[in-house]
């Protein structure tokens, strides 16, 4: 009785590992993620859910732009920039790419020092990091006013095919709903950690149950997830 | 038990850092690839060496896949490969429908 609560992560118990280690942990009663925490097998299991979503819109954009007989629109012409009377291609997004990664890297440490149970520095790394993503929900912001202005619509554009509209505010319009929803859950989660919730044992107000510095984590994946989707997005829809 | 885990995925800071600085220069890389206007085989097969580099290093270093055991790894990555083979299908279609339309559309049949 005393193992029942399994809610709490890691195993002591050594465990085979390679393929022997996939059927041994498969095979095995009640969980086959070992040392694994449920909620991040869960944020995993969701990030595969969405990922077949993401892999949709980009195959249903492959699929509108290779079998329109239209010319498709240049990218880098497209969302190139007019900077001190240069014209720099793609440059906007450029920015936002490096900003997204920064923002992966302040939240890996953020991880990090979670685990170290370093409060103040998990908690200012996660601001640091919703602060990065704020600024890139801006700039697109910025990038679809400009759009629109110049005539880009989901049913037609002035540059040629009008399946670029469509596929355009639909993969940029998902990921940056994702990117503010990520912005949105690194404040709350950073708000817990400040205020001390995983050291005193706080209970959470809607699940009442007591939290830990694996939300950190958790939360951490899910925001490398929108950097790794915006990663696929600026390869197949910005440069191809 | 908290500690425990803490041991499996508590990393030394270099490792973000130089996956950080690594990400940023395949950016750079990626971007130069527009910049300088590369065409056809060249860029979409440099495209995707840098995209499928920085996916691995997210999802191995960011994400610490690569200290998973197996079980969470085959879960989680294999399924997205099949995903190919939905590729190769709309890859087929779209090719089938380009032939359709060229022929009704421009042909004029």
């Amino acid at each position: 009785m005393a193992q029942a609560a399994m809610t709490e992560t890691a195993e002591p118990i050594s465990r085979p590992d390679g393929l022997r280690g996939i059927v041994a942990d498969f095979s095995s009663d009640q969980r086959a993620f070992k040392n694994v925490p449920w909620g991040k097998a869960m944020m995993w299991i969701f990030l595969l859910s969405d990922t077949f979503i993401f892999s949709c819109f980009l195959l249903s954009y492959m699929t509108v732009r290779w079998s329109t007989e239209v010319p498709w629109p240049n990218p880098s012409e497209v969302f190139s920039l007019t900077i001190g009377g240069q014209n720099i291609p793609l440059i906007l997004i450029a920015i936002m790419t490096f900003i997204l990664i920064s923002s992966s890297g302040t939240m890996a440490m953020a991880v990090k020092f979670g685990y170290a149970r370093d409060r103040k520095k998990t908690a200012i790394l996660m601001l640091v990091t919703a602060a990065f993503g704020a600024s890139f929900v801006g700039m697109q912001a910025f990038e679809w006013t400009k759009l629109i202005h110049e005539g880009v619509r989901p049913w037609g554009n002035p540059w040629g095919a009008p399946q670029f509209g469509s596929s355009f505010f639909l993969i940029t319009g998902f990921h940056g709903t994702h990117v503010s929803i990520g912005v949105i859950f690194l404040l709350a989660i950073a708000r817990k950690v400040w205020r001390g919730d995983y050291d005193s044992q706080r209970k959470g107000f809607f699940t009442s149950r007591k939290g830990n510095y694996e939300i950190v984590e958790i939360t951490g994946l899910y925001w490398h997830f929108v950097d790794l989707v915006w990663v696929f997005i600026f390869a197949l829809f910005y440069l191809w | 038990m908290e500690h425990a885990h803490a041991k499996t995925q508590a990393h030394p800071i270099g490792v973000y850092l130089w996956t950080w600085g690594l990400l940023f220069v395949l950016s750079a890389f990626s971007y130069l690839v527009d910049y300088f206007h590369l065409q056809g085989q060249l860029r979409w097969s440099l495209i995707l060496l840098f995209m499928m580099l920085k996916a691995g290093l997210i999802v191995a270093v960011f994400m610490h896949m690569a200290w998973e055991r197996l079980a969470l790894i085959y879960a989680i990555l294999l399924p997205p490969v099949l995903v190919l083979v939905f590729v190769a299908l709309m890859a087929l279609e779209s090719d089938y429908t380009l032939i359709t339309r060229e022929l009704f559309f421009k042909a004029g049949l």
